[in-house]
């Protein structure tokens, strides 16, 4: 704990803490964009890509910063103008083209690092640094270049926001109302490069796409507007960036980038889990709630079609066995018998005693309306031809309900023609005795 | 009659083959266009290139006497509903507003005005009760006339409109008819790719007949013949003559 508050009031810590914050903010907000872009693919090449880029501008010049991010944006945009090549001028889609210019770029990347530190070349110490990201090896002037890009990078994307978004979605409706589109689409793919060149010493160009991207979509599971996705990301980038700081500069030789993206992938891995509606337990919770009423249902109607059979054979006892029922649904025994255990529970079913059944009369209820609306569709169906068009499925709501009121005493006389009519609550209450006659 | 629009020689070529070679036509202000031809025609091709959204080898447009730079303003697009993913983060009255986007500027944010002017277009639709709903969980009608709403904010007096009828259900379509009549008696042009040879000659008062070249452009009464169509469809129109 000592080591911690220590290093805490360590004021190149502190400026390391606040760089990595506004670095992950910044990447969050503008990762949001190039995810809704299905772009995230291409943010990876050219973080990979960076690499050869940072080892040609050491070769050049040394150890000098504006050097090796002038290499990196070199090559970080060859990148993404070789994959746009490829894709246009042949058959190759772009997956295929994001395969081949990232490895050959970063093969290249580490066939130059390899060399240089081997060589006898001044001050190499560090530079393998950028491939996982060393944030606690930044200086104070680093952290200034970094807050100023993020700072300028957070200040363009609030000004541009609403031109941006439509960007996004709609590049054609963009520029049908005369945007500036590849205006545009150059400022978003420069603040690409500008978050992906900045980061790549705290984060390494191996695992800066994932600063990139995963923050916005964990953010994309809990909102539908893109203003608050983006905010989010930017929270969560920010959030992952210090503590994966924090972390590499506590523990020695742990290197910044891997913290930064377990950390954001923890919030993924929530976001994807438990974020309400989009989350997977909540899709989850909804289908099985789906399913336990089609089985109560089902087992409400199969009842229901027990009782019939009765009446048809002039037998009048209500109560029925768990046994009988399996002879009229067609559900495994295991789906039943939940059913069947829920639907009593909402007093839909009654217990009488040693085993036997009976409906109640909110039971008998729904059971016949069940029956009757899944006849009344069979019945439609059976007549699709002469009844014309279909009351059911059509968009306009108010529409098809209209439609199936006139149609619905069509459907009731033809449901007593084909002699399937269920019997009603009132035959039901005259003629079923709660005894057991012949079970 | 004013001219609303005027096409003079355009020629597109996306590869080696162009798309479009040569076509000319003007379009009377106040008319309900139908441009009608086959699979790979060039129709939306056309819209695209008359606003400028992909390159022309050749050709000039005018909108209103003036380029369409000029004249930004005074057009409303309707691009394909297919052509954007509906899982972006949004809501109906969002996209609606981003048709008032021309309108509001640089820098600025979206005001009071302008979301009462999107609702008010969203209830021109039939949506108004939609507002607040995420896109994705609309059905493709309902998708279009989002779209459609969008178009209105704009406030154009010229609309351009891709494939409107595609894939929606009987209740939209007669909504999007009731609204091209809506925005003819107000005295604005629309320009329609349309699909549906059946309806063509119901729904419209003017018809581009195209297929690469221009085959013909007139009013429906001069256009919509046999000869002309079989001429647009070529060998396609097999259907046409037996029914």
């Amino acid at each position: 704990m000592q080591e911690w508050s220590q290093l805490l009031t360590s004021a190149n810590l502190q400026w390391v803490l606040l760089g990595t914050l506004f670095l992950g903010m910044a990447s969050g907000v503008v990762g949001s964009f190039v995810l809704l872009r299905k772009e995230s693919l291409v943010g990876d090449a050219m973080a990979h890509a960076a690499l050869p880029g940072i080892c040609l501008g050491f070769l050049l010049y040394g150890r000098e910063l504006f050097a090796l991010m002038a290499g990196a944006a070199l090559t970080g945009l060859l990148a993404i103008y070789a994959i746009r090549a490829i894709t246009a001028h042949s058959k190759l889609k772009q997956d295929a083209a994001i395969g081949i210019v990232l490895s050959v770029f970063f093969g290249f990347g580490i066939v130059l690092l390899t060399y240089i530190t081997n060589g006898s070349a001044g001050n190499k110490a560090g530079l393998d640094e950028f491939i996982f990201g060393q944030a606690a090896s930044l200086v104070f002037q680093d952290v200034q270049i970094l807050l100023g890009t993020a700072i300028v990078l957070l200040m363009i994307a609030l000004l541009f926001f609403k031109e941006l978004k439509l960007l996004t979605f709609d590049p054609l409706f963009a520029g049908g109302i005369g945007l500036p589109v590849s205006f545009l689409h150059g400022l978003l793919s420069s603040m690409v490069v500008l978050i992906v060149i900045t980061g790549i010493q705290a984060v390494g160009v191996v695992l800066m796409a994932a600063l990139l991207i995963t923050p916005a979509i964990a953010a994309r599971y809990w909102t539908e507007k893109l203003g608050i996705m983006a905010m989010l990301a930017g929270i969560i980038g920010g959030v992952s960036g210090v503590f994966g700081a924090m972390t590499s500069a506590v523990v020695p030789g742990l290197p910044t980038g891997p913290v930064i993206v377990v950390c954001a992938t923890i919030v993924f891995v929530c976001s994807f889990l438990f974020a309400p509606a989009r989350g997977l337990v909540f899709h989850w919770l909804k289908n099985k709630k789906r399913d336990q009423a089609i089985w109560q249902e089902q087992v409400l109607r199969s009842i229901y079609e027990l009782l019939e059979t009765r009446y048809k054979e002039h037998s009048t006892s209500l109560v029925f066995t768990k046994k009988e029922l399996s002879y009229f649904t067609h559900l495994p025994p295991k789906r039943v018998m939940k059913a069947f255990h829920d639907l009593q529970k909402q007093a839909f079913i009654g217990n009488m005693n040693d085993g036997y059944f009976y409906l109640t009369d909110a039971g008998f209820q729904k059971a016949y309306q069940s029956t009757l609306q899944y006849r009344v569709e069979n019945v439609y169906l059976m007549y699709e031809s002469q009844l014309g068009t279909p009351p059911f499925g059509t968009e306009d709501r108010d529409e098809s309900e209209t439609a199936l009121d006139t149609m619905n005493t069509e459907l009731r006389h033809l449901l007593k023609k084909e002699n399937l009519e269920p019997i009603s609550f009132q035959v039901y209450k005259t003629t079923f005795k709660p005894y057991q006659n012949d079970i | 009659m004013k001219t609303a629009v005027n096409v003079e020689k355009i020629t597109v070529a996306y590869k080696k083959t162009p798309v479009l070679q040569d076509v000319t036509f003007s379009i009377p202000e106040g008319q309900l266009v139908g441009i009608i031809g086959p699979n790979g025609a060039g129709k939306s091709t056309l819209l695209k290139s008359i606003l400028q959204l992909v390159p022309k080898t050749a050709g000039d447009v005018s909108i209103k006497g003036k380029t369409v730079q000029q004249q930004r303003k005074l057009i409303g697009y309707v691009p394909q509903r297919g052509d954007v993913d509906w899982d972006f983060p949004t809501n109906a009255l969002d996209v609606v507003l981003m048709g008032r986007y021309g309108h509001i500027g640089w820098f600025k944010r979206p005001k009071k005005k302008d979301k009462e002017h999107a609702l008010s277009c969203l209830d021109k639709v039939g949506m108004k009760a939609y507002a607040d709903r995420q896109i994705s969980q609309l059905s493709g009608g309902q998708q279009q006339r989002v779209f459609l709403a969008r178009a209105l904010a704009q406030d154009a007096s010229i609309y351009f409109m891709d494939e409107p009828f595609a894939g929606v259900d009987a209740a939209t379509e007669r909504a999007i008819i009731a609204l091209l009549n809506e925005l003819k008696k107000q005295g604005k042009t629309v320009l329609v790719v349309h699909h549906d040879l059946q309806t063509a000659e119901e729904y419209f008062d003017w018809l581009l007949l195209l297929n690469k070249h221009l085959i013909a452009s007139g009013p429906v009464s001069k256009t919509f013949t046999t000869d002309l169509l079989q001429k647009t469809y070529g060998g396609k129109l097999a259907f046409l003559s037996s029914s």
